[in-house]
């Protein structure tokens, strides 16, 4: 795997990784993000749905929360879990931790990490996750790793989770040499440290030492830590990061955080966001267009203003606060008799053929296909708005991006 | 699109069964033991080949599949339920969206019901008078009364291919008075609903058979009924778990007593034995929700029965559900696999349902090639030795309706006249 920059802007980087895979043939352009699936399906989507998307993710994310109970299976099976999941023709990443799944704090030891299946929690020693990485066979993973952290932790505390997280990556690195199975594979070590500066720059400084793959930013999802900190901590950790090697940071993914994620230095990201929006019954509809006509964005600013209007009209919603400036909420009783597509001009199957009208019907009557369909367009969206950011990226046009992006924020 | 051209062109050269109806029926061929047919059924939105399974989409969906792999699968129509349509989004939203086809973005047929089965079964306060059904609305608490023309208007509404009449509905279990109350009631709400039909050159209206499990009453009806110059016919008031020799037998007294020259509907009726057992007694059409609610629960239908994919003793299959089925998830999944996804994701049932329909339509499709090339009773033999290997464990009532029809099984004994070598 070789990751070639192609040009740093205030401090994004433009690159692409090549030589990605066990096969070596995949490659994967940079920012991106991460193919975000649980037990290899993407929420939602079958094999058929997901691949009417034109341009999706190279890397298949499957985080071991949703493997660990089937390891016997996986043993019994042999071919690893691309061939079990039938992707037999993608890169897989296997993370730790879903990010979306709730994790109960206080279940880390010395010897141990747990994970959360369907049947509850699963305690894995370094080598139990090994014998794991065995039988799934991914083309990267992540080191076993203690991201136990809140706010709040004590500095002991961060310090015993930089060191646990340390000297677990040293055993995967070690058992990984010696494992058949797992030749041709990416260990990514794991960057944690809370949010103390200084404990994160050691993590990054020590991680950096070993001989990996690539880089896991850990423990600073959304909900733990302030947009202003989480740049600050990951700014001072990229900076002591080989600049040869991918940047991961799962459990962050509005638009707005990656792109201030992406000044920081972080090269991937998860679809973990387009599957939440989906989720809370909505479609995301914000622009990311960096030629927008200024006929369609006049139109856009009166129907922002509408929204805006009724928005307080209607706070008896569930989830209120969660709906991010980026998506519009279906289940809302305006879009009843609305027959444009969710975004005029989107690529995706439920626009060409669907209409706002059409998945109120269906959000309303709790059917599966609004699932379907508005995970199809989240994800169409997401894609295509890392497009837009790499596009952004080479034509000098970031801070145009950046304003259409942060417009609505106020 | 090309569906459409395709129709109108076989629409000029076969003729339709009335002058007016949108609707041509070609036989094209018989069995010459029993009384099974392959029909093309020419309708608006293309041609359906018969026997044929219709999988239900209750809410404008279905469960899960987009329109475009209903149609990959071959689906050529597809049930859509006035009842739940009606009351959301409502007939004027679809109206507005220029037909329920628009609304839900199905390019091929649909078939709608009248509304009155759901909202017997589904609605407890429901009052049945002369003048249509009276019942309270399970989500705002309104009086609401659903009449014949009523219910023609909803279907209007939603612009259906085919659409049924509003027809009196009583358990078939039911004995007594108020069954033929309900059967001649279904008469005259036939003729308000013929009357009140305002699509007659776009929608077709199918009578609905009523007369319970009553040979006297059925045979009335059927003689009533068959005067007026509907579409089509739907036998109906069964599958509602009566005895399955009363079921037969009410089938096949339809069957002889109908037009050879217009299709007949079995409502609700989708167990594989059941489609062959009654293909063999000359329906054309079928509907049950049972292949794609099955599907949610983990239950996936196969030639010998179904398997239970939640269950233990999948976690270390490796096979697909049926290593003979062509569709989409036995080429991709194991039985593992969809094993392990069922504990995580709503995307197994979706694999599932895929598989289920795909399963009735080849199914169906099975048969029709079967009549067609002459051998159905050969085929029936076939699929029944498969769906049950043990000896002597047929279902009597499916033995007997088959040789009602002329058809013995391996290794069954229908009692006098039997001339299996067996015997
Ligand atoms: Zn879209
Ligand atoms: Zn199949």
């Amino acid at each position: 795997m070789r990751l070639e920059l192609r040009r740093v802007l205030q401090g994004c980087r433009r690159g692409v990784l090549t030589g990605v895979g066990r096969s070596g043939d995949h490659s994967l352009e940079l920012p991106g993000c991460l193919l975000y699936t649980r037990c290899g399906t993407v929420p939602h989507l079958t094999h058929q749905t997901l691949h009417t998307l034109q341009h999706l993710p190279a890397v298949t994310l499957i985080p071991m929360d949703s493997l660990a109970e089937h390891q016997e299976v996986l043993e019994e099976f042999g071919g690893g879990m691309g061939k079990f999941a039938g992707l037999q023709n993608s890169v897989i990443f296997c993370s730790l931790h879903d990010s979306v799944a709730p994790h109960p704090t206080g279940y880390n030891t010395n010897k141990t990490v747990s994970v959360w299946g369907s049947g509850g929690r699963i305690e894995l020693s370094v080598a139990q996750y090994m014998a794991l990485q065995r039988a799934i066979r991914p083309d990267w993973y992540q080191s076993l790793a203690d991201g136990d952290t809140q706010q709040l932790s004590t500095h002991k505390r961060v310090r015993k989770s930089v060191d646990r997280t340390l000297s677990n990556l040293d055993q995967c690195l070690n058992l990984h040499i010696s494992t058949e199975g797992l030749r041709g594979s990416e260990v990514f070590g794991v960057v944690e440290g809370g949010v103390m500066l200084e404990e994160r720059v050691r993590s990054a400084q020590e991680t950096a030492k070993r001989p990996v793959g690539g880089f896991v930013l850990d423990g600073l999802h959304s909900r733990t830590v302030s947009q202003e900190l989480r740049s600050q901590l990951i700014a001072a950790v990229t900076k002591e990061l080989p600049e040869d090697k991918p940047r991961v940071l799962l459990g962050v993914g509005r638009p707005d955080e990656v792109l201030e994620c992406v000044e920081a230095g972080v090269d991937l990201f998860e679809t973990v966001f387009p599957f939440q929006v989906t989720e809370r019954g909505c479609a995301l509809c914000f622009s990311y267009d960096l030629d927008p006509d200024p006929e369609s964005s006049v139109l856009e600013s009166r129907e922002k203003e509408t929204k805006i209007q009724q928005k307080s009209g209607d706070d008896t919603l569930e989830n209120q606060e969660e709906i991010t400036q980026f998506e519009m909420n279906l289940k809302d009783k305006r879009y009843r008799d609305d027959f444009r597509p969710l975004v005029k001009g989107c690529q995706c199957y439920c626009c060409k053929n669907h209409q706002r009208a059409y998945l109120h019907h269906l959000l309303v009557t709790n059917e599966l296909l609004a699932g379907v369909l508005l995970m199809l367009h989240n994800l169409e969206q997401y894609c295509s708005f890392f497009q837009s950011l790499r596009e952004a990226l080479e034509g000098d046009k970031l801070n145009a991006l950046k304003k259409r992006i942060l417009q609505r924020r106020e | 699109m090309a569906a459409s051209m395709e129709s109108k062109a076989e629409m000029g050269a076969v003729r339709a069964v009335s002058a007016a109806a949108p609707l041509a029926l070609r036989i094209l061929a018989e069995c010459p033991v029993s009384k099974a047919r392959a029909c093309d059924l020419i309708l608006p939105h293309g041609t359906v080949n018969t026997p044929v399974f219709m999988p239900v989409g209750t809410q404008g969906t279905m469960k899960g599949i987009t329109a475009d792999q209903l149609q990959d699968l071959g689906c050529k129509i597809c049930l859509g339920n006035t009842y739940h349509l009606g009351m959301r989004p409502g007939p004027e939203l679809i109206e507005k969206a220029n037909g329920l086809h628009k609304f839900m973005n199905w390019k091929r047929n649909l078939l709608t019901d009248s509304g009155g089965f759901q909202m017997v079964s589904l609605v407890q306060l429901s009052e049945v008078t002369e003048e249509g059904v009276q019942f309270q609305s399970p989500y705002d608490g309104k009086e609401i009364l659903l009449s014949p023309e009523k219910s023609i208007a909803i279907q209007n509404s939603l612009g259906s291919d085919i659409m049924m009449q509003l027809d009196d509905v009583v358990s078939s279990t039911i004995t007594g008075p108020r069954v033929e109350e309900a059967m001649k009631r279904s008469i005259r709400w036939l003729d308000r609903c013929i009357a009140a039909n305002k699509n007659p050159d776009r929608q077709n209206l199918f009578a609905i058979i009523q007369g319970g499990l009553n040979a006297k009453l059925r045979k009335a009806c059927l003689d009533e009924m068959t005067k007026r110059d509907v579409p089509g016919f739907a036998i109906g008031g069964l599958s509602g778990g009566e005895e399955k020799d009363d079921f037969w037998k009410m089938v096949t007294l339809s069957t002889d007593n109908l037009p050879r020259n217009k299709p007949r509907y079995l409502m609700g009726v989708g167990y594989a034995v059941e489609l062959v057992v009654c293909s063999a007694l000359g329906c054309d059409m079928f509907d049950c929700v049972f292949p794609t609610r099955t599907a949610r629960f983990g239950s996936a239908l196969v030639p010998w029965g179904s398997l239970q994919l939640k269950k233990k003793q999948f976690a270390k299959d490796f096979q697909p559900i049926d290593p003979d089925c062509q569709c989409p998830t036995c080429k991709r999944h194991s039985r593992a696999y969809l094993h392990a996804l069922f504990k995580t994701d709503t995307a197994a049932m979706h694999h599932v349902t895929v598989h289920n329909i795909s399963y009735q339509l080849t199914l169906m499709r099975s048969v029709r090639e079967s009549i067609i090339e002459g051998r159905f009773p050969e085929f029936v033999r076939t699929f029944m030795k498969r769906m049950f290997p043990v000896e002597g464990t047929y279902p009597s009532w499916a033995v007997d309706a088959l040789a009602s029809v002329n058809i013995t099984l391996d290794g069954a004994c229908s009692g006098q006249g039997c001339d299996s070598a067996l015997c």
